[in-house]
């Protein structure tokens, strides 16, 4: 049973941003992935049934706008420490998948924003050296591949381009397009982010799925030895969406986390 | 009509096309030969010496990571060529500017090579083929304001006197000073490429630079060159500006052994990507990845690939026969197209022999330019208005 969402644009640093909330209870900040599949997903409707899930569409995402000066993840945590202010959620609970969950470490690193933290399968840092291939990538290898990593059942990945309005496939094609824009280069990381990180003193979940092809596990428990009060866990059956493939073994870990 | 010597230098020599999944980006460079290479180089740069003689113009391109085209330094070859030959024109079509980062320096090439061949260089730019954001790592979604802002850079370089500064939003130098000014004045030509965005060709025609597009079927150039048309302007550059079109061209005896010839040609058409490669994210604008998605769009090349030689000769794509046909068939592109001013004739391709080569460019240039030199130039909008 889906929980109905409420839409709205708000404006923050001069841009227009579109914010969807749903359900009721304290509020839980969560920020989508590079694709924002989870948005409509079980897992968050689970979520919903006891806190009221503020979802704002990254620049370019959605409907959000993306003026030329944002370039990076870097340059968004601004905006969104700007949104925690908008809203009053300081102290908030956050929640980010993939490239979400490393924009929560952008905004900690810059602010103390959230009381506790949770990553699902999050990008950021660069854990190996120059040749080592931290990240796989993911615009080079063949699609088929990619698939492959990224799911543990590649079927998961099939949507329905043919049934979509043209609205909803303009936005799959600027999602596309934004990840692009801001994650190209470097690839998927801030260089800077690994020295930043010892700001952030949030209560941090990390929450990885075992056939994570695209980042592996063993990227997450370096990424989450890298947060002082982080604790890592591991989802199995799963690829770089856990809480897609198995939204009851995520919400068994994440519902007791955030309380 | 200026006709032009075309090859992208390519290497052949490589296993069965079903054997590999790409011709680009990544396919292993074990297979590259240094020996066959140096080679290859050579000769490919003998034809453009030949063409040079017979009276025909030079066009060098560049790319990266591909077997389809060796020549992965555009000013080098162009730079070779203008020491080594005393006439014809020589075009760089073009400078990857969004993906060489450093406008400056192209503009210090582009004149220094102005200067050597004392204004024989027409300057190109190019956004790049979607297969060229990988090698150069090239943010895919910025491609079109990153070519914009490096070509009115270099125009600014070869054109002030006094040193100044630019902090764009690509590129921040704050000495530029350029030594040498190009020999031309006030610039080279400028060409530019397309092969659908119309307001990029409206954009080039009223700066009056020379549009250029490729391998195209004759109703969607029309377009293209309707589009130049409308909002052509003389800026009083060199060369007068205009536009230009690229088919496969060969030219033979006989009937037999042109289309002999031409279907070597197409080993460039046949040229492998993986799907990958063909499209990057925001390579192209949100509306055509909605068809994308729609499963309506895969890529001009795809499309043609199919096609057999016979279809290819009717829509312009390529141009082979016996001097007389070979005549005819430009006059024709000519007139379905409403008129062009620049003839880029890939004369050379896949396996295609030396001997071969220049038995064709020969005949062209014998017995083919003479009857479609003075076919009308394009006229620019204030020249019109002038003449009324």
């Amino acid at each position: 049973m889906s929980i109905a969402s409420h839409f709205s644009t708000i404006r923050l640093s001069g841009m227009d941003i579109e914010v969807e909330r749903r359900g009721s209870g304290a509020p839980l900040l969560v920020l989508h992935g590079e694709e924002a599949l989870e948005t409509g997903s079980p897992a968050l409707d689970r979520l919903a049934q006891t806190h009221e899930l503020i979802i704002p569409s990254m620049p370019g995402f959605g409907h959000s706008e993306r003026p030329d000066w944002i370039t990076n993840i870097d340059d968004i945590s601004y905006i969104w420490l700007d949104l925690v202010d908008h809203f009053k959620l300081q102290g908030v609970t956050a929640v980010g998948f993939g490239v979400g969950g490393w924009l929560a470490l952008e905004m900690a690193t810059k602010q103390n924003f959230a009381g506790k933290l949770v990553l699902v399968d999050p990008f950021g840092v660069k854990i190996g050296g120059p040749t080592d291939r931290d990240i796989q990538d993911i615009w080079t290898l063949h699609p088929a591949k990619v698939e492959k990593l990224k799911w543990r059942d590649a079927a998961k990945a099939k949507r329905d381009f043919a049934n979509m309005s043209d609205d909803q496939l303009a936005v799959v094609a600027r999602n596309i397009e934004s990840f692009a824009r801001f994650c190209w280069d470097p690839y998927m990381h801030n260089p800077k982010l690994r020295q930043r990180l010892h700001r952030v003193t949030a209560q941090t979940l990390f929450v990885w799925g075992e056939n994570d092809g695209i980042i592996t596990p063993d990227y997450g428990r370096a990424y989450t030895g890298l947060v002082k009060n982080a604790r890592f866990e591991m989802i199995a059956e799963s690829g770089h969406y856990p809480h897609i493939e198995q939204p009851d073994a995520f919400h068994k870990i994440v519902a007791p986390f955030i309380g | 009509m200026f006709a032009w010597h075309f090859t992208e230098m390519p290497y052949p020599h490589l296993p069965p096309f079903d054997e590999m999944t790409t011709m680009r980006v990544s396919l292993s460079n074990a297979h590259y030969d240094p020996k066959i290479g140096a080679d290859l180089y050579n000769r490919y740069l003998d034809e453009y010496i030949i063409a040079s003689e017979l009276g025909l113009n030079l066009l060098l391109n560049e790319h990266h990571q591909t077997a389809t085209c060796l020549d992965v330094a555009v000013p080098l070859s162009a730079a070779i060529l203008a020491r080594q030959t005393s006439k014809g024109r020589i075009c760089i079509l073009g400078n990857p500017v969004a993906n060489r980062n450093d406008p400056i320096r192209i503009a210090e090439e582009m004149a220094m090579i102005d200067n050597i061949s004392r204004g024989r260089l027409d300057v190109g730019y190019v956004r790049g083929v979607p297969y060229e954001i990988f090698a150069a790592n090239t943010n895919p979604t910025q491609t079109v304001e990153k070519l914009w802002e490096g070509i009115d850079l270099t125009v600014m370089a070869w054109t002030k006197t006094e040193p100044f500064n630019f902090e764009g939003r690509f590129t921040h130098r704050r000495m530029i000073n350029l030594w040498p000014r190009p020999y031309q004045t006030p610039h080279p030509a400028i060409w530019i490429t397309g092969s659908s965005d119309l307001d990029s060709i409206r954009k080039a025609a009223g700066r009056g630079y020379v549009f250029a597009t490729f391998l195209q079927p004759y109703d969607k150039v029309r377009k293209m060159f309707d589009a130049y048309r409308g909002n052509f302007h003389d800026r009083g550059l060199p060369g007068g500006g205009g536009t230009a079109y690229m088919p496969l061209v060969y030219t033979a005896d006989t009937e037999e052994e042109a289309e002999k010839g031409a279907k070597e040609l197409t080993w460039y058409l046949a040229a492998k990507a993986e799907p990958q490669y063909r499209n990057p994210p925001g390579y192209v604008p949100v509306e055509t990845n909605v068809q994308a998605l729609r499963g309506a769009y895969s890529g001009r090349t795809d499309a043609m690939r199919a096609q057999g030689t016979e279809f290819l000769k009717e829509q312009g794509v390529m141009i082979y026969g016996t001097p007389d046909s070979v005549a005819r068939q430009i006059k024709r592109f000519y007139d379905l197209v409403g008129g062009f001013d620049h003839l880029l004739m890939m004369q050379q391709a896949g396996h295609l022999d030396h001997a071969r080569t220049v038995k064709s460019m020969t005949l062209f240039a014998r017995e083919v330019y003479p009857q479609i030199k003075d076919l009308a130039r394009t006229q620019p909008l204030n020249a019109r208005a002038a003449a009324e």
